[in-house]
C-alpha cells in the first residue's frame, strides 16, 4: 500500500514523467516508422542503400542501450545531454524491428498477386501502396508493436542522461535501494507498453479491414503519426532556456546534494530545472563541459583520478587546489567544499569506542591484536586499501581479515562477527547501527571533499549563482550528510523535504 | 484489336530460344487457342504481347503498332490478364477487385462500381451475394470467374488467358469453361488463350496454334488441327483420345 501512497503523494510528477515516456517512445517510434518502412521498402527490392541501412540497424542492435548511449552522448549535433540522444538512440532500436518486418512482410507477397497487379498495368508507385504496402501491413503493424513495447522498456534507460520518463522512478529506487519507487516506475511503464500494444492490435486490424482503401487509410494513418510526434515533440521540449540546470549522479547522496544545490538557487530566486539521478561522473562531466549542465556536485579526489587521470594527492588543501586548476582550463570553477569528505572510513562500534576510549586509527593498535577486522573484497586487494594502510599504521590484527560483501559488512559489525571495518565515511547505516568513525590523522586515504563545480560563464552570466553557492561552504559536515542519506535511505523521507527541513533547521 | 507476331525469337542471354521464328496473326474479335506441353514458352507468347517482355529479333504488333513503341503501362491497361492461379487481391472485395483497371483509369466511383456489377453478372456471380465478399471466401471456380471478370472491366480490346482453368478440378473446370464459351459469345474482343490441355484448346478455339521445341509448328481451325498428320500434333491430340492399343514410345 506503499505503492499507492507513493503514487497518490507524486500524482502530478507521476503523471508527468508518464507523458513523458509515452512522448519518447512515440516520437522515436514514429521516426522509426517514417525511416524504417522506407528502407524496407528498399531492401526488399534488394537496392543498396537498403541493404546497408539494414546491416547498420542489425550491428546498432547489438549495442547494449546505456553503451549507445554513452557512445552518442559526445557527438556534435547527435549527443549531448537532452532528449534528443534519447530520442535517437530509441529510434535506432526502433528501427530494426520495423525496417525488417517490412522487408519480409514484401517479400511474402504470393508472386501472382503482384504479377496480376504489374500485367493490369500497375505504375511501381500503384503497385506499392494499392497491392505491396496493404499485404505487408499486418507484419509491419506486427514490428511497430514489438518497436513499441521494446521501446516503452528500453525508453527508461532515458532518465540515466536527464531526458525523463518513468526511469527516474527506476533510477532514483535502484539507488536509494527501494522497491516501491522501482515499482512506481516500472509498473506504469508496464501498463503503457500493454495499453500501446493493444491499441496498436486494434488498428491493426481496423486498417487491414478497410480493404481497398487501405491505401488511404495507411496513408492518413501515417499523419495522424507524424502530426502526434509532433504535437509530443512539441510539447515535450523543456520550457525556459534561463533555468539553471542542475545534475546528479544516481546514488542517493548525489540526488540530496543535487537538490540541496537546487533550492539554494530557488532561495536567491532563480529558476532551476533538476538533471538529477544522471549515470554517472562521465555522464555528468560531459554535460557540464558540453554546456548542458550548469552545476553538479563533485569529490576532489574522483575528479582528479577519474575525470583528470592525475595521481591523487594525501592532502586535502593540495588536492582542491590541483581539482580547482584543472577545472580552471575547462571553464569551469570549483566552489567552496561543503565541508564533508566521502572517503573511506574505519569504523567500529560505537559502544567499543566509547569504552575503550577509540577516536584516532592510531588508537585501534593497543586492542588490534585482540580483534578480527572485515574489508571490502577490493579493499583486501587494493595496494592503497588493507595492505598499505596496515603498513601506514603499523596494524597487526590477531586474526586475518575476514573478506565480505560490502552490503553486509556494516551488519557484520555491528552483530559482532567481526570487530573493525572500512566503510563509506557518509553512510547513512553509521548513525542508523551506532557505529564510530575513526579519525584518519595520517592522511592515509586520498580526500574526497565534496565540492559543486559550476560553469563559469554561467556564473558570470547570473552572480545568483556564486552566491548561493558560496552560501553552502562549509554547511554540510559528515554527521549532517550521513544523517541525510539516513533519512532518505532508511526512513524513506522524500527528498525535497529532507533538504528543504535541513537548509532551514 | 489484331495482334501479330512477325517472326519474333525470344531468348534469355545465351541460352537456346524459348521462341523462334513465330509468325502468327490473330484477327480482331478472334479466339486464338495456343496448346503446348509445359515450358514450351505459352506463357512467354503472352507477355510478348502486353510488353511484359520484348523480342529479341522480329516484331510484336498490337494494334498495328510494335509493343516497343508502346507505354507499357497503357499498353497493359488495355488488355486483360487472367491467371492460372487467378492472383486475386486478397486484401480486396470481389467489387473492388474487378473495379481494379477502371480506377486505375480513373473511372468516376459510381461508372467502376456499376461496370463491376455488371461484369459479376456476366461471369454468373449474383452482385448482391459476391460483391462485398472476400476472395478466401470464394470457391475455386468463383474465383476464377471474378479473375475473368477482372481481366475485362476495362473492355480490353485484347484478352490474354494462361491456363485459365488449369488450377481446377476436372468437374468445375468444364463447368468454368462452358462459362467461358457463352460469355465469349458476347464479347468482341481478341483472345489469346494459352493452355495444355488440346480438348480445351478445340473447345474454345476459333483457330488452334500447337508450339512445340520453341516454334508454331500448326495453327488451323480446331478440325484441322485434330486431323493433323503432324507426329508433334498428333502426340497432343491423342492426350485427348488414346488408342486403346499400347505402343512402344510415347
Amino acid at each position: 500500500m506503499r505503492l499507492l501512497e507513493f503514487w497518490i503523494s507524486h500524482r502530478s510528477e507521476v503523471a508527468a514523467l508518464l507523458l513523458q515516456h509515452a512522448a519518447l517512445v512515440l516520437i522515436s517510434t514514429s521516426a522509426a516508422i517514417l525511416v524504417g518502412v522506407p528502407a524496407g521498402v528498399l531492401a526488399a527490392r534488394r537496392l543498396r542503400p537498403g541493404r546497408w541501412m539494414l546491416a547498420v540497424v542489425n550491428v546498432a542492435q547489438t549495442i547494449p542501450s546505456l553503451a549507445l548511449l554513452g557512445f552518442l552522448l559526445p557527438l556534435p549535433f547527435i549527443g549531448g545531454l537532452c532528449s534528443r540522444t534519447a530520442l535517437i538512440t530509441l529510434s535506432i532500436y526502433a528501427l530494426l524491428p520495423i525496417l525488417r518486418t517490412t522487408m519480409t512482410g514484401l517479400q511474402q507477397i504470393d508472386r501472382s498477386i503482384i504479377e496480376a497487379g504489374v500485367a493490369m498495368g500497375m505504375t511501381g508507385r500503384q503497385l506499392l501502396w494499392l497491392v505491396e504496402l496493404p499485404l505487408a501491413l499486418p507484419s509491419i503493424i506486427g514490428g511497430i508493436r514489438v518497436a513499441t513495447v521494446v521501446g516503452v522498456a528500453t525508453a527508461t534507460i532515458a532518465a540515466a542522461i536527464g531526458a525523463g520518463g518513468l526511469g527516474e522512478y527506476i533510477f532514483r529506487g535502484l539507488s536509494m535501494a527501494d522497491s516501491t519507487t522501482i515499482l512506481a516506475g516500472a509498473i506504469p511503464a508496464a501498463a503503457l507498453a500493454l495499453v500501446a500494444d493493444a491499441l496498436l492490435g486494434w488498428a491493426g486490424r481496423r486498417l487491414s479491414g478497410a480493404g481497398v482503401t487501405s491505401a488511404t487509410a495507411i496513408k492518413s494513418a501515417g499523419v495522424a503519426v507524424f502530426v502526434l510526434a509532433v504535437a509530443a515533440g512539441t510539447a515535450y521540449v523543456r520550457a525556459g532556456s534561463d533555468a539553471v540546470v542542475v545534475g546528479s549522479k544516481n546514488f542517493t547522496e548525489q540526488v540530496i546534494l543535487g537538490e540541496l544545490v537546487a533550492q539554494s538557487l530557488e532561495a536567491q530566486g532563480l529558476r532551476v530545472d533538476r538533471r538529477l539521478n544522471l549515470g554517472g561522473t562521465f555522464i555528468c562531466d560531459r554535460a557540464l563541459r558540453g554546456g548542458e549542465l550548469d552545476v553538479y556536485v563533485e569529490y576532489t579526489g574522483t575528479a582528479l583520478t577519474a575525470i583528470f587521470n592525475q595521481d591523487v594527492s594525501h592532502d586535502p588543501r593540495t588536492a582542491l587546489d590541483r581539482t580547482r586548476e584543472l577545472y580552471a582550463r575547462h571553464g569551469v570553477t570549483v566552489a567552496g567544499p561543503l565541508g564533508f569528505n566521502n572517503t573511506f572510513a574505519i569504523l567500529v562500534r560505537g559502544d567499543d569506542a566509547r569504552r575503550l576510549g577509540l577516536q584516532t586509527i592510531d588508537d585501534l593498535r593497543a586492542v588490534a591484536g585482540l580483534w578480527t577486522p572485515g574489508f571490502g573484497y577490493e579493499f583486501l586487494q587494493r595496494q592503497d586499501g588493507y595492505p598499505g594502510l596496515a603498513k601506514a599504521y603499523g596494524l597487526q590484527f590477531a586474526a586475518p581479515p575476514r573478506a565480505m560483501d560490502l552490503s553486509l559488512i556494516y551488519r557484520a559489525l555491528a552483530d559482532g562477527q567481526v570487530d573493525v571495518i572500512a566503510g563509506d565515511a557518509t553512510s547513512a547505516l553509521i548513525p542508523a547501527l551506532d557505529l564510530a568513525p575513526l579519525a584518519d590523522t595520517r592522511q592515509y586515504f586520498p580526500p574526497y571533499d565534496a565540492v559543486p563545480v559550476v560553469r563559469t560563464a554561467s556564473v558570470l552570466r547570473q552572480p545568483a549563482i556564486g552566491r548561493a553557492l558560496a552560501a553552502l561552504a562549509n554547511r554540510v559536515s559528515e554527521a549532517d550528510i550521513r544523517s541525510l542519506n539516513a533519512a532518505v535511505d532508511i526512513d524513506r523521507r522524500d527528498v525535497r523535504d529532507v533538504v528543504r527541513e535541513f537548509l532551514e533547521g | 484489336m489484331v495482334v501479330r507476331f512477325e517472326d519474333v525469337e525470344f531468348r534469355r542471354g545465351e541460352t537456346p530460344p524459348v521462341l523462334s521464328h513465330l509468325t502468327l496473326t490473330v484477327d480482331s474479335g478472334e479466339t486464338v487457342a495456343i496448346v503446348g506441353r509445359s515450358g514450351v514458352g505459352k506463357t512467354t507468347l503472352l507477355k510478348l504481347v502486353n510488353r511484359l517482355l520484348l523480342p529479341a529479333s522480329g516484331r510484336v504488333l498490337v494494334d498495328g503498332r510494335d509493343t516497343r513503341d508502346w507505354d507499357g503501362i497503357g499498353l497493359r491497361r488495355r488488355i486483360g490478364y487472367v491467371f492460372q492461379d487467378v492472383g486475386l487481391f486478397p486484401h480486396m472485395s470481389v467489387e473492388d477487385n474487378v473495379s481494379i483497371v477502371p480506377r486505375l483509369e480513373h473511372w468516376t466511383p459510381a461508372r467502376a462500381r456499376a461496370r463491376a456489377l455488371e461484369l459479376l453478372e456476366l461471369v454468373g456471380l449474383q452482385p448482391g451475394t459476391f460483391a462485398r465478399r472476400r476472395p478466401h471466401e470464394l470457391s475455386g471456380g468463383q474465383r476464377q470467374r471474378v479473375g475473368l471478370a477482372r481481366a475485362l472491366a476495362a473492355d480490353p480490346p485484347v484478352l490474354l488467358m494462361d491456363e485459365p482453368f488449369g488450377a481446377l478440378d476436372p468437374v468445375t473446370r468444364l463447368e468454368v469453361r462452358r462459362e467461358f464459351a457463352r460469355i465469349r459469345a458476347q464479347l468482341r474482343t481478341t483472345v489469346i488463350l494459352v493452355t495444355h490441355d488440346m480438348a480445351e484448346a478445340l473447345a474454345l478455339g476459333s483457330r488452334v496454334g500447337v508450339i512445340d521445341g520453341g516454334e508454331l509448328v500448326a495453327c488451323d481451325a480446331p478440325a484441322a488441327v485434330a486431323a493433323s498428320a503432324d507426329a508433334r500434333v498428333r502426340a497432343l491430340v491423342e492426350t485427348i483420345a488414346p488408342p486403346p492399343a499400347p505402343r512402344g514410345a510415347v
